[in-house]
């Protein structure tokens, strides 16, 4: 099993798969181009099982690491590997590529191999960023995955497409030149070495320390997105297609926060409890301020990207709370918001397939049509405001806890999410779903088909059995986690 | 796994299982396989309960873990059991009420196209709070209580055509989640401060407990834990001033209101702080605290029951006061009277509301009083049964309640901590009230001139809210000349089977679970509180303390209080109306009930919104996005602008900006040196 270079699997299976998809060319093959996505899409997923399976839990050490020279010049390795940290999300990351896969499966129908491609090949570029022990290797996989997003947002897009995919894309751009500077720095500071590892033990005196967090907090926070970058996300998201947002919800988003916890905490450890105030502050006001902004939302999209940011804030202060309990609540709770937030854009999309609207008004007694998808998107809305035995409840639970633990009123500030969240969560769902039929487009509904039914049954069960059972999933990241804690408590300076 | 074991699992099981069969198969097997699988269910569930108590009466506890949930930060979160006389009390008391409420079901809902999905729910409700009261750890508990108030949120929205009921239901969680917010930093400090969850463990560090102050505030610690838990039980048991949804969410089906906004349910929020007696002992602030908002909720929610002419409305305002007086009880540390009172209650309030549930069959779903009257005539099975829940609840001697509710208030009397005085003011008082607006409704339901069948004359009463009106689509009503039935038989063998123990309970258990053994080592009182100590002294046997109480002040309050409504429904209605007249002020604070619902509409729905508005559009769409990020932008496209100017393609421009910078460049670099 060693031997098998499970990563660049888990890379290249869906690039290559993408470019072969694109190969099938126009839109007369489209069936074929579905076909052969959704394969690509499976075996990308299969191959990173092992990773799970075969994972060791006892250590905190890189695992599956491959390594090889790619610009001896430089010193630049072709360097992977994941550890408690980064495995999860290598899995999630492949496992919703086969939902938007499907989630696309009917309602594109132009372009439809380019489109299918275009996530296709995301997919591997952002399993490259979590598996990329390189400084270059990360930073061009960071750089490339904009790309494909940048293109399903501007052409497959809604009417403002162009505006919101050249603010999405702008914004993260300013970010991560700044990182790239960052890397540069250390590149020459370690003498001569990309590799992040080397980077972790590289001493480091507080100044610099300071400006190297403040290079990756840009670049990071704008990709979380943290208060007050955040601006470009719900544009993006209401302009993107269903899958768009899907993949932006559930994985992208998590590149900004795994990138904390890969290049800011462990290489300048210093300044991350020095600036730890900022972060929380940010992350409570992202919580809070963000909270009351989505309850007011017209538009069902832009509500479930405010909340996703909302959401994030838990991550970024679970991480900056530098307790074990809030480290994993906030990894914990990417995972879950992968599920959570993907599955309530696909029940957007859902309705939006249907009557070609996301505002809240033009629904209204959706359960009298729809009773299936209605008790789906009542999953997933109380999942979304964190109700125990879904998986919604188990990151924020852990973080609530953590923060007490850190300071009491950090902890007070985030549990006001627990009445915000069931707030715009749950009243949104009472003027979709409940009600009265409002209009002839909602006495016309058909409920779900059965490829809607199976993926967000699929969806479903995992946000079910992640509330059940987290066991499985802590379990991963006890030792990379405890490791990355004690790693960060001892000094560098 | 021990035989023991798998029978504790087998108990919420059971229902779970019957819930997901009836749910997810309920097209399949059809409206009788729905109840016949639920009530199966929860029939094996109390079947095992009692097989328990005997068990645990012959001296067998358990405290353990069924599996591991997670492990994390040096906390072990895990599924467990702790059985014990409490928790097999709330057992029994659960899935009875839910055995009953299952049966009753059958013919409440008969015509109701959500009958499966019904059933499904109630069974997910048994299971959920059985998972609440059987747990051995806070997160569990928080668990269950998360999962019975999502069912409550499912069943008080199940007719989701109605706008109030779907107000009603947001309002509910919403309204819980505030109290949830509270008990989640409670179980947050315990676990930062115990670095466990687990009742024992945390129990067994609780002198510790209480010697810490918190860091940052300075509080000391244990109050702060104490209140921050006790605000969840304000939540889920709707005390002053949590208590808006309970009114409210009696928009869904009655037999819910039964099980879990009368009986279960509601009396989570006293089972937890009666197990937490340990942490709440060790608090005398908390204790006053929680003295205090049950005492004003015992009274001033019994005030608010005199006014409403809605039969479900009536006897919820007398649930929230009934759990007022629980609340009191655990203020003064006598929470075996507490839990003894939940009791109590939960049989002949699960009675009073499936007998409500019977006269609204009867009447053909009106639920106003007005239009009630001389019912006992036609439903003899439901006016007798509900005399009999009405006696129990204003505590009238050798009934149930009286049991129950005469132990709180000599307990309150002999309390000596902070509140105590203003508590024995409102308890005193408030049996009056409760007898009163007690047979207030049963005069006006059972008694007197029919009023019914008279094409809805009633309509334009004055006062009148909209909100208290039930919604017209579903407001049917006697035709005129048509009379009211008695219920079928699966209506009202539950009622039978309820009064039994309505009337009967109390004075079989008053000596074992007051002043005998039954909950030794599970309630912990400290040594500086009076607790229950006072009354066991002059404890001589149910009997006498039946004979004694017809010579106290409670027993005459309620008379006085039964006589007076006798007087002004039955012989001078004329006065009500005068009253009302005279004292109209009074009666408008009633009306509105004291505003709380106005206020939490404008202040916390309202605010809430206006913030978010204004976060929004001044903070991000004005600040972030008009001024950082599109000015920059703007700032971007003037700086290209500018420099465009210079680049204007006429070469004499270029040239004479090229003299001048030699110029500039030779001054200067002459000058140098």
């Amino acid at each position: 099993m060693t031997d098998i270079p499970l990563l660049s699997l888990a890379i290249w299976v869906p690039i290559l798969g993408g470019l072969l998809v694109l190969a099938t060319g126009s839109d007369r093959n489209a069936p074929l181009a579905r076909m052969l996505a959704l394969a690509v899409a499976v075996v990308g997923f299969v191959v990173t099982i092992p990773l799970y399976t075969g994972f060791d839990t006892t250590t905190s050490a890189m695992q599956f690491v491959e390594l090889s020279s790619w610009v001896p010049r430089f010193n630049i390795n072709y360097h992977l590997g994941v550890d408690g940290i980064s495995v999860l999300f290598v899995i999630l990351n492949a496992f919703i590529t086969i939902m938007v896969v499907m989630a696309g499966w009917k309602v594109i129908e132009d372009r439809v191999a380019q489109y299918m491609a275009a996530f296709l090949i995301m997919s591997g570029l952002m399993n490259g960023i979590f598996s990329a022990l390189d400084g270059v290797l990360f930073y061009v996989f960071f750089e490339a995955s904009l790309i494909p997003l940048y293109l399903i947002i501007g052409v497959w897009g809604g009417p403002n497409r162009v505006y919101a995919a050249i603010k999405f894309f702008l914004y993260t751009l300013l970010g991560s030149l700044l990182m790239l500077i960052a890397l540069l720095y250390l590149f020459m500071q370690s003498g001569g070495s990309f590799s992040i590892l080397d980077w972790h033990q590289l001493p480091l005196q507080m100044e610099p320390q300071i400006l190297i967090f403040l290079a990756f907090l840009i670049a990071f926070g704008v990709k979380v997105p943290m208060w007050p970058v955040h601006t470009w996300l719900p544009d993006a998201h209401v302009e993107a297609p269903t899958g768009g947002s899907v993949v932006l919800a559930a994985i992208a988003l998590k590149l900004g926060a795994y990138g904390f916890l890969r290049f800011s905490l462990p290489i300048v450890p210093d300044a991350s409890q020095e600036l730890a105030w900022l972060i929380i502050t940010l992350s409570l006001i992202a919580v809070v301020y963000i909270g009351f902004v989505a309850l007011v939302q017209a538009d069902m999209k832009k509500l479930v990207a405010y909340s996703s940011i909302s959401h994030m804030g838990f991550v970024t202060l679970g991480f900056f709370i530098f307790n074990p309990m809030g480290v994993e609540g906030a990894l914990v709770q990417m995972i879950s918001h992968g599920f959570v937030s993907g599955a309530m854009f696909l029940c957007i999309g859902v309705l939006y397939d249907r009557v070609h609207s996301r505002q809240i008004a033009d629904y209204g007694g959706v359960v009298h049509t729809m009773p299936k998808f209605a008790a789906f998107f009542m999953l997933f809305a109380m999942a979304n405001s964190g109700l125990p035995a879904t998986s919604g409840f188990v990151g924020e639970f852990m973080v609530i806890l953590g923060a007490v633990q850190f300071n009491f009123w950090v902890g007070f500030c985030a549990a006001i999410t627990l009445i915000l969240g069931a707030a715009y969560s749950l009243w949104m769902y009472k003027r979709v779903v409940f009600g009265k039929v409002a209009n002839k487009h909602v006495a016309e509904l058909e409920d779900l088909n059965s490829r809607e039914f199976a993926f967000l049954a699929i969806l479903a069960f995992c946000v079910l059995a992640m509330g059940l059972y987290p066991y499985p999933f802590t379990e991963v990241m006890h030792a990379s986690v405890n490791e990355l804690l004690r790693h960060v408590a001892v000094s560098k300076l | 796994m021990t035989d023991m074991q798998t029978l504790y699992l087998l108990v919420p099981l059971a229902p779970l299982a019957g819930a997901i069969l009836a749910g997810l198969f309920g097209k399949a097997i059809g409206r009788t396989g729905a109840h016949v699988v639920t009530i199966l269910g929860v029939a094996i569930a109390l079947a095992a309960s009692v097989y328990i108590y005997q068990d645990v009466q012959a001296g067998n506890t358990f405290n353990g873990t069924i599996y591991t949930w997670m492990v994390a930060g040096g906390l072990t979160f895990e599924v467990g059991f702790l059985i014990d006389s409490l928790t097999v009390m709330m057992m029994l008391v659960v899935t009875f009420v839910s055995l009953m409420v299952h049966i009753y079901t059958i013919g409440y809902m008969a015509e109701d196209p959500g009958y499966q999905r019904f059933f499904s729910y109630i069974s997910l409700f048994t299971f959920s709070m059985l998972m609440l009261v059987m747990s051995n750890n806070f997160m569990q508990l928080f668990f269950g209580w998360e999962a019975v108030g999502l069912v409550s949120y499912l069943l008080i929205g199940f007719w989701y055509d109605r706008p109030t009921a779907i107000y009603a239901n947001l309002k509910a969680f919403l309204v819980n989640r505030v109290g949830d917010f509270g008990f989640l930093l409670g179980i947050g400090l315990i676990a930062a401060y115990t670095g466990s969850l687990n009742y024992a463990e945390v129990f067994a560090q609780a002198d510790s407990l209480a010697s810490q102050e918190m860091a940052v505030t300075g509080w000391p610690l244990i109050t702060a834990i104490c209140i921050c838990l006790f605000i969840g039980a304000m939540g889920k048991s709707a005390q002053v001033p949590l208590h808006v949804w309970l009114p409210d969410s009696m928009e869904g089906p009655t037999p819910i209101s039964a099980l879990i906004h009368a009986a279960t349910m509601v009396t989570a929020g006293i089972f937890m702080v009666a197990r937490m007696s340990p942490l709440f002992e060790l608090s005398d602030t908390a204790l006053s605290f929680v003295l205090v908002i049950g005492a004003t909720t015992a009274l001033f929610m019994g005030f608010l029951g005199i006014v409403q002419n809605d039969i479900k409305r009536v006897v919820a305002y007398s649930t929230l006061s009934q759990l007022g007086y629980m609340t009191v009880a655990l203020g003064v540390s006598a929470y075996s009277a507490a839990v003894f009172h939940l009791m109590t209650h939960a049989f002949f309030k699960a009675l009073l509301f499936l007998g409500a549930g019977s006269v609204i069959i009867g009447m053909h779903h009106d639920q106003d009083m007005r239009n009630m009257g001389g019912l006992w005539k036609y439903m003899p099975i439901t006016w007798f049964t509900s005399l009999l829940g009405s006696l129990a609840l204003i505590g009238f001697p050798l009934f149930s309640g009286f049991f129950s509710k005469d132990s709180i208030i000599e307990a309150v009397h002999a309390s000596t901590i902070p509140g105590a005085g203003y508590a024995l003011f409102c308890v005193m008082l408030g049996v009056f009230v409760t007898a009163f607006y007690s047979f207030r409704m049963y005069f006006l339901v059972f008694h007197g001139k029919e009023r019914f069948g008279n094409a809805h004359g009633h309509h334009d009463h004055h006062g009148d809210h909209d909100d208290e009106e039930p919604s017209a689509d579903h407001h049917h009503g006697l035709a005129p000349g048509q009379k009211p039935h008695e219920s079928p038989w699966v209506v009202t063998l539950p009622l039978v089977l309820l009064a039994i123990p309505s009337v009967l309970i109390g004075f079989f258990t008053i000596e074992p679970m007051l002043f005998g053994d039954w909950f030794k080592d599970v309630i912990f009182v400290g040594d500086n509180h009076v607790g229950l100590k006072e009354l066991e002294a002059n404890f001589h046997g149910p009997l006498a303390m039946a004979i004694h109480g017809l010579q106290t002040a409670p027993f005459w309050l309620a008379m006085g209080g039964v006589v007076v409504a006798w007087f002004f429904y039955m012989v001078r209605p004329d006065i009500p109306a005068a009253i009302q007249r005279i004292f109209k002020p009074i009666y408008c604070l009633l009306e509105n009930k004291y505003f709380f619902d106005r206020f939490n509409e404008i202040f916390f729905a309202g605010g809430a919104r206006a913030l978010g508005k204004g976060l929004w559009k001044a903070g991000d769409q004005a600040l972030i996005d008009g001024v950082a990020v599109n000015g920059t932008a703007r700032l971007v496209g003037w700086v290209a602008q500018m420099s465009r100017l210079f680049q204007t393609g006429h070469l004499y421009q270029y040239a004479f900006v090229m003299i001048i910078g030699v110029f500039i460049l030779l001054t200067f670099w002459f000058n140098r040196g």
